[in-house]
């Protein structure tokens, strides 16, 4: 029988990395990497925090160079309007290019059809494919992480889709070291996840390291809210408040930031970043589970959903 | 919202990642004990927790089946089998958690490879009752074979065993051996109860016979990092920055993630395959100067002298880089549907480099279970470990697996779609020559070079 001496190391041997250290490295390694092997990569740009922790790396990543991806916003409609302001503010600073795919005109156009509970997150995944299709994308850049939902916990940092956007789990590659194969066909493509090993503490504390500013709506403020399928959703134009529902005043701020008409608030009086992420790390509820209502339609949702080239 | 005072604010603290991956099939009782790693070390979350008890309940079971945390796929669901790598996170005050789960089944060794690959602990799960087989044995042949730093072998199912000292220390003592002989360089025995939670999270009041860690403990504790002096210092060229801009515009600087060892402003380097030298002038660590740096550090690194240098190329330390050649040999997993085949041409991804290729030899193939050889195969399936002999189009820069994890690995893909066939280690085996002491050895040259 071996036995061990157990040391506690501490995280200041030389050539201790923090996990901030570790995940960052990891994640410019990711983005240069794609810049190296593809043609055309495209940065998905939500404006919420995981996405703008992804362009806040890649700006790293090539510093003092330019960002060599341009940016893709789906854009629901339903933003929040902080969100879009603040989006448009970032694409300037830094002088990106920014594609808008919008779920409106599809609407408009007839080539969509609102859904009855007027959620409009599962109405992305066509406009999405075809901007993919119309720029000829090659590498597509989520901020998806594997510690999110379960069907995500099986996903490649490198995910391949055919051209159908379509995610078959069957077909991934086994990946392994820090090797990303990201050889596709024409009209084929690869999403790329830089966060994949990140949670959502990671992603708070990164921001809080980095000084990264965020849109207001992550912090606790005043808001008319009104009460639906357990979650508080903020009125709007989208579809809220019904006769049956009441609007009420609560200090409250987002956790996730996606379409109005599915992303819950929570009560908060966390101003600060800090205030925040005490909040985060004493939570006992998960990110989606607290927010998003799209994932709570049933166990195999984010499984299908992934299947017909959602991220 | 519920909130808990349970989560100290430590964890807020910066803290050290360890990778680690798991090894056991469903009957081992894996899925409950890394269940109960999330549940005890309260990662599990309330919903998460809720979801998992309402499952339960409606397959009639009493009590919440924290394997039901780890089940992804409806596929999984369905048919009670875990079908791929999935990776959890969590976290303690002490550090921060990747672990890689990996199903045990014969036919997915593809997966514990691929686990394994990123790991610095492997843990290895038997059931008391049951001890060492031959499953248990391909375990720690994976785990040697991808030279994982540290195994824990977690002696499970305790409880089944009336916490018997002399049932854990016999199984130890087989496993120790075994994967010594393997050249596993570290091995810890841990007697748990995933089930009842002994000596996973907290210390078991069953087994006091037992004076070591808990599994939680260990993993807390186990090194991460170690001096990078002692290693050969390699740097794949991922990308060349240049901004060419009115403010910067005459700033070149290779772009990559140092794969082994520390690299130091000033210090003489070579770069592969054109073996120019020339000196490090700066190394620019993510928006700061720093004078050293060190794996696995995303830096750019900026050279005295104006030479070609693209994506692909290698930088080491004058006196300490690897030979180039066109003539690989190596240990293969293949991990495709398709099979490998003496003749076949394919792309080899090694770092930032790949190059075209052909399989010239596939000298034999290995069973784990009993480390037997069978010379000459011809091909490689699905799941099969083997030697093979490769010739690569141009010269590469690869150093021996045992040597450096990162720079000794390479992906055999298929040029016509992109498959990625096989994972390859350059050089031998095993660590150990005892490992392989059951050869039956064909009179060439080719083959085991032991």
């Amino acid at each position: 029988m071996t036995t061990v001496a157990h040391v506690h190391e501490a995280t200041d041997s030389p050539f201790a990395l923090s996990h901030l250290d570790s995940l960052e490295s990891e994640a410019v390694h990711i983005f240069r990497e794609v810049a190296g092997e593809f043609e055309r990569p495209v940065i998905l740009f939500s404006g919420g925090k995981d996405s703008i922790v992804m362009l806040h790396l890649a700006l790293k990543a090539f510093a003092p160079a330019p960002v060599p991806f341009t940016l893709l916003h789906v854009d629901t409609g339903h933003n929040f309007p902080e969100v879009i302001e603040y989006r448009d503010r970032v694409v300037a600073e830094h002088g990106l290019r920014l594609h808008v795919a919008s779920v409106q005109e599809y609407i408009d156009a007839g080539k969509l059809r609102e859904r009855p509970d007027g959620t409009r997150n599962p109405l992305q995944t066509v406009p999405l494919t075809e901007a993919i299709q119309q720029h000829r994308f090659d590498a597509v850049f989520g901020g998806g992480r594997r510690d999110e939902e379960k069907a995500r916990a099986k996903e490649r940092v490198f995910s391949l889709r055919d051209e159908f956007s379509q995610w078959d789990p069957r077909r991934q590659r086994p990946e392994l070291w820090q090797l990303y194969n990201g050889r596709h066909a024409a009209g084929e493509h690869v999403r790329v996840f830089p966060l994949s090993n990140w949670t959502e503490l990671d992603v708070w504390q990164y921001i809080q390291r980095e000084r990264i500013e965020l849109p207001e709506i992550y912090f606790a403020h005043e808001r008319e809210v009104f009460q639906r399928n357990g979650m508080w959703l903020t009125a709007g134009e989208w579809g809220g408040p019904k006769e049956s529902e009441t609007v009420v005043t609560r200090l409250i701020r987002y956790r996730t930031v996606g379409d109005m008409s599915c992303t819950g608030a929570v009560d908060s009086d966390a101003t600060t970043l800090d205030a925040v992420i005490t909040e985060i790390a004493a939570s006992r509820l998960t990110e989606r589970g607290a927010t998003r209502a799209d994932d709570k339609m049933s166990e195999a949702a984010m499984e299908d959903r992934k299947r017909e080239g959602y991220f | 919202m519920s909130t808990s005072t349970e989560q100290p604010a430590a964890e807020l603290a910066a803290t050290t990642l360890l990778r680690f991956a798991t090894a056991g099939s469903v009957d081992d009782g894996k899925s409950t004990l890394v269940g109960r790693l999330l549940h005890d070390s309260k990662s599990v979350l309330v919903d998460q927790l809720e979801a998992v008890e309402h499952a339960s309940r409606s397959r009639g079971q009493e009590a919440p089946d924290l394997a039901l945390l780890t089940d992804g796929l409806r596929a999984e669901r369905e048919q009670g089998i875990t079908i791929d790598v999935a990776y959890r996170y969590f976290a303690t005050p002490r550090r921060r958690f990747i672990l890689a789960d990996t199903p045990g089944h014969v036919q997915y060794t593809r997966n514990m490879v691929t686990g394994a690959s990123t790991a610095e602990l492997a843990v290895v799960l038997v059931d008391a009752r049951n001890g060492v087989v031959e499953q248990t044995r391909r375990h720690a042949a994976v785990a040697a074979l991808l030279r994982v730093p540290h195994v824990v072998l977690a002696v499970n199912k305790m409880d089944l065993v009336e916490y018997r000292e002399s049932v854990f220390a016999s199984i130890a003592a087989e496993f120790t051996t075994y994967a010594s002989e393997l050249g596993v360089p570290e091995i810890t025995a841990i007697p748990i109860s995933a089930l009842a939670g002994d000596n996973v999270v907290e210390p078991s009041a069953n087994m006091d016979w037992y004076g070591g860690p808990t599994v939680l403990e260990h993993l807390e504790t186990v090194p991460v990092s170690h001096d990078l002096t002692a290693c050969h210092a390699r740097f794949p060229v991922q990308y060349v920055i240049r901004p060419q801009t009115a403010e910067h515009p005459d700033y070149r600087g290779y772009a990559g993630q140092i794969a082994a060892g520390a690299f130091r402003v000033g210090e003489e380097i070579t770069v592969l395959p054109s073996g120019r030298t020339t000196t490090i002038a700066g190394i620019d660590a993510l928006g700061e100067s720093v004078d050293i740096a060190w794996a696995p550090q995303s830096v750019t690194i900026r050279l005295a002298d104006d030479i070609d240098i693209s994506r692909g190329d290698l930088l080491a330390p004058v006196g300490d880089a690897p030979a180039t050649s066109q003539d690989v040999e190596a240990t293969v997993c293949h991990v495709a549907d398709t099979p490998l085949a003496v003749g076949q041409r394919v792309l080899l991804k090694h770092t930032t480099r790949t190059v075209k290729a052909i399989v010239k030899e596939i000298p034999s193939r290995l069973t784990l279970d009993d480390l037997s050889q069978h010379p000459e195969p011809g091909q490689l399936v699905a799941n099969d470990i083997g030697r093979v002999k490769v010739r690569t189009a141009e010269p590469l820069a690869l150093d021996a697996y045992a040597d450096s994890r990162r720079t000794g690995s390479f992906l055999l893909i298929d040029p016509a779609d992109g498959t990625t066939l096989a994972a390859g280690m350059a050089g031998e085996s095993f660590a150990s020559a005892k490992a392989v002491a059951a050869v039956d050895a064909t009179d060439t040259e080719e083959g085991w070079d032991f």
